[in-house]
């Protein structure tokens, strides 16, 4: 909106632009699922669980796709400013690669980074037969293993995996309403998803106790290709607007007890003149006062 | 006197076994990091590698002992953070969450701030402050409230104006009709030049920034371009003489000044010009009527038209290639689009 070519005709157009321009705080990041040319039942179903999972902050497209996101990037950034999505996952399957799954995500509608996996071993909701939690539900994140430390392109797969799965930034949570669990595991060149249903049993004390219950897809991956972008490039993409930085408030500060501590900057008061609480008992007398003024009259009589 | 000692170890196993099930106590090695803003734990222990080599409802059942414990730790946080009712006493138990601490690349780049605009710079000096308009007038004529501008406004509609007054200043013979109608379309071609001209100076305020590098997300200019390339190939040891080129480029490393060359006359020399020249000088310095350099206001004069003559041709190129044109221009590069 702020460079339009030509202005909105209508509220709603306006409201449309509005919802996709850049923003101090951006909006939930949207995920678009494309099968490649040769996309086989096992990267279909997979694709089709993963949008269960992001519901409603996902685009299943049905029709198949022929691009090779490796090579020419343009089809995939057209999608994404289409359909406002940064983040992206795409399915194919040849011999060479087979069970092939790029995940990606994108900056300025431009792609950032992308880390093509290999799909192992599949197990897709309908597979399991436990009851499921509701759509939308904000999942926790684990991950486990030293190689998404030690490794920067494992490094990057974790921040990649925590961004696409992540949902929406809410500021409380209902306790009772955590039911949704993924856990990565990096073991061995591969990578374990499994999804977990949470139960929370009683136990002795406050936190409840936890039992877990296997739902949901289950995947085992294998890093293939990477495309992950230069560091000065993602470093740009990470920078902040300053206005997001919460503001410092001066002159408070906190003891190790707890105690909030603020300081007071006053004038110089003149203790003469202070206002203080009226005892009307110490209160001058007026004979005291006609002492004090030292015999000026103090009631003036009318000249006629 | 066995039988009762087996019962009493039996309880005594049921016991324990009972409180191993209840117990919310994880052993780790390494503590997990936790960003409870994201609902996210870091588990830096390496797994049991041997292990989990092994034969599949094996490996199952170690994943999820792996993810149970660190599952508790995470929900164990969790619960300790700041809680309390939602919707009173009977609601559900919500606990704030702090903000993310995981840096997360953003979507899009962060918005630049517009500089204001002509108006705004003008109410900021003289403060003045923007006032609250209700939405609905009383309209005297219809006895109720309409809204102020728009379908049914109050004051009728003004394409129906029927009377129009001539005042008293103007010619008896002019058509009133067509002036009100001539100054609305004035009216609106101003407005809509000046929103054009804010817009322009906040482009135009927004692209100076100096020695920033190159948009790496493809989003430079012609001429930015042109400047990085040319900056570029003077930046060598040897000033650019020496550089691969392209086989249309010139030899000559491109000029600071960029083709223009400014002659000065020789310090010493001839008195007699120096002298005039000063003398010139004064005159117009001391004279009442303004001097006109006849040359450099042609010169400037037919800049202008060109820059309009330009700027009216794209805007007519646009206008006339419409939205397909648009579409047209990109669609060249991938084949169908399909989805």
């Amino acid at each position: 909106l702020i460079y339009c070519y030509r202005k909105p005709k209508t509220k709603r157009a306006k409201r449309f632009l509005e919802k996709r321009e850049p923003k101090l705080k951006e909006n939930t990041k949207n995920a678009m699922l494309i099968k490649g040319g040769n996309a086989n039942l096992t990267v279909t179903d997979v694709l089709k669980d993963i949008y269960a999972v992001k519901k409603p902050f996902a685009v299943l497209y049905k029709k198949k796709n022929i691009t090779r996101p490796f090579e020419d990037q343009t089809s995939l950034e057209f999608f994404s400013k289409k359909s406002d999505c940064s983040l992206f996952m795409f399915g194919s399957h040849n011999k060479k690669r087979p069970n092939n799954l790029i995940i990606g995500r994108m900056f300025d509608y431009h792609v950032l980074d992308m880390i093509e996996l290999g799909i192992e071993k599949f197990v897709s909701l309908k597979d399991v037969k436990n009851s499921k939690c509701p759509e939308g539900t904000k999942p926790m994140l684990i991950f486990a293993g030293d190689m998404f430390d030690v490794n920067e392109e494992y490094r990057r797969l974790k921040s990649l995996l925590i961004d696409f799965f992540r949902g929406p930034s809410v500021p409380n949570i209902r306790l009772a309403g955590l039911e949704y669990v993924l856990h990565f595991t990096a073991v061995d060149g591969k990578i374990y998803m499994r999804s977990y249903k949470v139960l929370l049993k009683k136990s002795g004390c406050k936190i409840p106790r936890i039992e877990l219950e296997e739902m949901g897809p289950s995947l085992d991956l294998v890093m293939r290709r990477t495309h992950l972008a230069s560091d000065d490039h993602y470093k740009q993409s990470l920078k902040q607007p300053k206005a997001l930085k919460p503001k410092k408030k001066k002159n408070i500060s906190h003891d190790v007890f707890g105690t909030t501590y603020g300081r007071i900057h006053m004038q110089k008061q003149d203790l003469a003149k202070l206002q203080t609480r009226k005892m009307k008992g110490l209160r001058k007398r007026p004979a005291e006062k006609s002492a004090e003024d030292g015999g000026v009259s103090p009631k003036k009589s009318k000249s006629s | 006197m066995a039988a009762v000692r087996v019962e009493e170890v039996l309880s005594a196993a049921e016991e324990q076994e009972a409180e191993k099930r209840r117990s919310v106590v994880v052993e780790k090695e390494l503590e997990l990091e936790f960003d409870l803003g994201n609902l996210l734990a870091l588990d830096r222990n390496p797994p049991p590698a041997a292990a989990l080599r092994g034969a599949g409802p094996r490996r199952e059942a170690l994943l999820r002992a792996l993810a149970r414990d660190n599952t508790q730790l995470l929900v164990a946080q969790l619960w300790e953070l700041p809680a309390e009712r939602a919707g009173g006493a009977g609601g559900p138990l919500v606990a704030r969450l702090p903000e993310p601490t995981f840096r997360l690349p953003r979507e899009k780049p962060p918005p630049r701030p517009r500089p204001p605009t002509r108006w705004e710079q003008f109410a900021r000096l003289k403060g003045i402050r923007p006032r609250k308009k209700t939405s609905l007038v009383w309209d005297e004529q219809a006895k109720e409230w309409r809204r102020r501008w728009g379908y049914k406004r109050a004051g009728g509609d003004p394409a129906r104006a029927w009377l129009a007054e001539v005042p008293a200043n103007a010619d008896p013979e002019e058509d009133q009709f067509a002036r009100l109608r001539r100054e609305k379309r004035e009216r609106v071609a101003r407005n809509e030049l000046n929103r054009l001209r804010n817009l322009a100076r906040a482009h135009r305020a927004g692209t100076t920034v100096p020695a920033a590098p190159l948009h790496p997300t493809g989003h430079q200019s012609r001429e930015e371009l042109g400047h990085v390339a040319r900056v570029a190939r003077v930046s060598t040891a040897s000033l650019g003489r020496f550089q691969p080129r392209l086989p249309k480029e010139s030899a000559e490393p491109p000029s600071r000044s960029g083709g223009r060359k400014r002659r000065f006359e020789p310090l010493l020399g001839n008195l007699a010009a120096e002298r005039s020249r000063q003398l010139e000088m004064l005159r117009d310095m001391g004279s009442k009527k303004p001097v006109l350099d006849i040359t450099r206001a042609v010169n400037k004069q037919l800049r202008q038209e060109e820059a309009e003559a330009a700027a009216a041709k794209g805007k007519k190129k646009q206008s006339q290639r419409g939205k397909r044109g648009r579409r047209q221009q990109r669609v060249g590069r991938s084949g169908k689009k399909s989805g």
